[in-house]
């Protein structure tokens, strides 16, 4: 009956809306970005202003290597989706191995470096603003990438159980989004810190 | 106009008489509810719980304040009151009361059977919730400065370097921060999802040109929530960090910068102000067409001038920090800047005016209640570009004018459009009527009591009176101002029990509703009150912006006029 009242005798267009997982995804990018670009604002402020050493001139070096795998990650992810849409799924498989594989090294690489400020270097949280501001920003892009790298694990025991196929491409994508954000972060980390700031 | 068409009785067969369930097993309903309905009245009652408490705050301060020398208070506890009041105000009662309507309308208005992302509602709803509990646990838990009682008291702005351990040593600091991430948190997952939900789940023919103008400034005011709130998580995060970690962001003695908190803070701070105004502003956009019987006047300028207003915000953040010194270039800046955000302001007015002009005005209590919302709204943005110009502001910033100007804005414009909101929806929420009468003597006693308070609450300011003190000389001249402001909280008081008491005694006696009291014209209407849990039985298909009006005058629909 309600249909009788509602439906017109126009021809209906195909009503077609956007995933709401991409926008909803695009939403939290921004607030993410949001929060970022505080703690970015605050590093670039905060240069040169630390009253006692050490500087990020003494200290710091380029992770050359570690940023070429977190770079390269968004492109094994990216594979990895188009993959999975095209029912692909142990090259899917194999895609998000080797994505983890690369956030992990960058990981690693990020504690290495922590362990020689900390432990060669002296520097810690509490020494100075440099200190502060730059275990804040790294930190906190380091544990998105934790973040991050738990979910793509737990997409790749799904690919490898079987349990994700093609009709969950769309999700994987949303992922991948998150996983693109994370490492354009990176990179404006990496030239505020290493490059502008050193 | 409690009459209903035909054509709605028809989508209303079903409506559900549910059989009775023992108390836990409501409970356990409520607690685990992933439905949009449920979720928005859990942030609505939540709301005005917290809405109660800490309007016994202001209560409390006001008798304080009311005669000079007087001791009914002590300075630490006066100090905790207003800190209390403020963020409990801001985070716990304006924020979750307009999501909480939101959450409840805009599925129903865009024709859909639930949110984008029904969990991640739950948990917003829930770990905000848990941030109220966690800031009034702070009286329990907190371990404050003077030992004896022990809320944080370092005002809801909290400006460094007060913040640090050194000055504010105990938890209590700790509580109100963690309280405000957790809000900060709650906020993000509910804007995320109402943005999702008014994009990707409208009905058939709900084109973006066809929204209700209430969804359309909730994906604004949203959009604005999603930028603005994380700044103030990243600045809690600092503090926190400088609390715990020795971190040095607001340190001063090692080279940080108080100012810095200033500006993190505002940047939040004042496009906060717009994320409470524009849900307002959202009521008003459906409540005053539907009691003027007219469409809408300007629907393009209204959504223009919605998302203008929510551009321009974000640029004048430093008009709370003229007394800083920021220079003349940065003065003047803002002080444009601020000044400008009055031109899509004011777009609104006069549409809601031209909305109102011809119309056949219904005076109901919601039509008063928005009425008087247009008129305190003009004030309060006149004395808000008073403000605005940054040598007056020298003068006045930190004086009771600055906080009568405010609580124009937040009690005269949104708290108005909230109690409006209250007496158009409740009949949709409930299914019972409220008492027109009983809300007649709330709106005359509540618009006498807010004129009392903040219209006289201006003058102290202007004779010098400092905000934020716990008492004063009788020779300054403010005593008899402060009694005529406190009498005003007495008025107001009144009027919200009469309210509490008129939803409670409507809940049980008030008249049976029926699915369009009010003749209205969105789709909320066009299901049964209150809605069952599946929202439509079958999901409409519209063609114009007042689905409802085609459907009762299909001779001279809509849609022959739009495009």
């Amino acid at each position: 009956m309600s249909e009788a009242v509602f439906i017109s005798d126009v021809p209906v267009e195909p009503w077609v809306l956007p995933s709401r997982g991409v926008v909803g995804m695009a939403c939290l990018i921004c607030a993410e970005a949001a929060i970022f670009i505080i703690f970015v604002v605050a590093y670039i402020y905060y240069i040169g202003k630390s009253i006692s050493g050490p500087t990020p001139h003494d200290v710091l070096e380029l992770p050359v290597l570690t940023t070429i795998c977190l770079l390269s990650s968004s492109f094994t992810v990216h594979l990895a989706v188009v993959n999975l849409e095209r029912s692909k799924r142990a090259l899917c498989s194999l895609w998000l191995a080797g994505t983890v594989l690369l956030g992990a090294i960058f990981l690693a690489g990020t504690a290495m470096e922590w362990n020689d400020l900390i432990y060669r270097h002296g520097l810690t949280i509490r020494t100075n603003l440099f200190g502060t501001t730059f275990y804040s920003l790294v930190g906190l892009h380091a544990s998105h990438v934790v973040i991050g790298l738990l979910m793509l694990s737990l997409a790749l025991i799904f690919s490898l159980n079987g349990s994700m196929t093609h009709m969950h491409a769309a999700k994987l994508n949303v992922l991948s989004l998150y996983w693109h954000f994370v490492d354009a972060v990176w990179v404006v980390v990496f030239l505020v810190v290493y490059v502008l700031g050193r | 106009m409690a009459t209903q068409t035909p054509e709605i009785e028809i989508l209303n067969q079903s409506t559900p008489t549910e059989p009775r369930h023992p108390w836990l097993e409501v409970l356990h309903g409520w607690v685990t509810t992933v439905d949009h309905k449920k979720i928005g009245l859990m942030y609505i009652g939540y709301a005005l719980l917290f809405l109660v408490i800490a309007g016994v705050e202001a209560l409390l301060m006001r008798v304080q304040l009311a005669i000079p020398n007087n001791t009914f208070v002590s300075p630490q506890v006066f100090n905790r009151l207003f800190t209390m009041h403020g963020t409990t105000m801001v985070f716990f009662v304006g924020m979750p009361i307009l999501f909480g309507f939101g959450n409840y309308l805009i599925p129903l208005m865009i024709g859909a059977r639930d949110m984008a992302f029904p969990r991640l509602n739950a948990f917003s709803f829930w770990i905000s919730a848990f941030g109220g509990l966690l800031l009034y646990f702070s009286f329990l838990g907190g371990d404050g400065l003077y030992g004896a009682g022990n809320a944080p008291d370092v005002g809801w702005f909290a400006y460094a370097p007060l913040t640090s351990r050194v000055f504010s040593p105990g938890h209590s600091t700790d509580y109100w921060t963690l309280a405000v991430l957790l809000s900060g948190v709650g906020s993000v997952g509910t804007a995320l999802n109402i943005i999702a939900t008014a994009i990707c789940m409208r009905c058939p023919g709900m084109k973006m040109s066809r929204l209700p103008l209430l969804v359309w400034l909730y994906i604004v005011t949203s959009g604005l929530a999603l930028i603005i709130v994380s700044p103030l998580t990243a600045a809690q995060i600092m503090l926190m960090l400088d609390r715990y970690a020795g971190a040095h962001f607001f340190d001063t003695q090692a080279g940080g910068s108080a100012v810095l908190w200033m500006h993190f803070f505002w940047i939040f701070g004042h496009p906060e102000v717009y994320v409470l105004v524009l849900p307002a502003f959202a009521f008003a956009n459906e409540i005053i067409p539907v009691f003027s019987r007219k469409a809408i006047f300007g629907y393009p300028a209204m959504v223009a001038a919605s998302v203008g207003i929510g551009f321009i915000s974000l640029s004048v953040w430093a008009h709370h920090m003229f007394t800083v010194g920021l220079g003349a270039g940065a003065n003047t800046f803002f002080t444009l800047a601020t000044m400008v955000i009055a031109v899509p302001t004011g777009i609104k007015i006069f549409n809601w005016l031209a909305t109102l002009w011809g119309g056949r005005i219904h005076f109901t209590v919601a039509m008063m209640f928005a009425v008087g919302f247009l008129f305190q709204f003009l004030i309060a943005g006149l004395t808000g570009i008073m403000l605005s110009v940054s040598p007056l502001d020298w003068q006045l910033s930190g004086s009771y004018f600055v906080v009568a100007h405010f609580h124009y804005v937040l009690v005269g414009a949104i708290l108005f459009m909230i109690f409006s909101a209250f007496y158009y929806w409740y009949p949709k929420m409930s299914g019972r009527m409220l008492s027109e009468k009983i809300g007649k003597w709330h709106f005359w006693l509540f618009l006498i009591g807010f004129h009392l308070t903040f219209d006289f609450m201006h003058v102290p300011g202007i004779l010098g009176m400092p905000r934020r003190v716990y008492t004063y000389e009788a020779d300054r001249g403010w005593m008899i101002w402060n009694v005529i402001v406190s009498s005003g909280a007495i008025f107001q008081t009144i009027g919200t029990l009469l309210f509490v008491y008129n939803m409670i005694r409507a809940y049980f006696k008030g008249p049976i509703a029926g699915a369009d009291p009010w003749d209205a014209w969105t789709l909320e209407w066009a299901t049964s009150s209150p809605p069952p849990d599946y929202n439509f039985e079958t999901i409409p298909t519209i063609r114009s912006r007042r689905p409802l009006w085609d459907l009762k005058h299909p001779e001279d629909p809509d849609s022959n006029y739009e495009f």
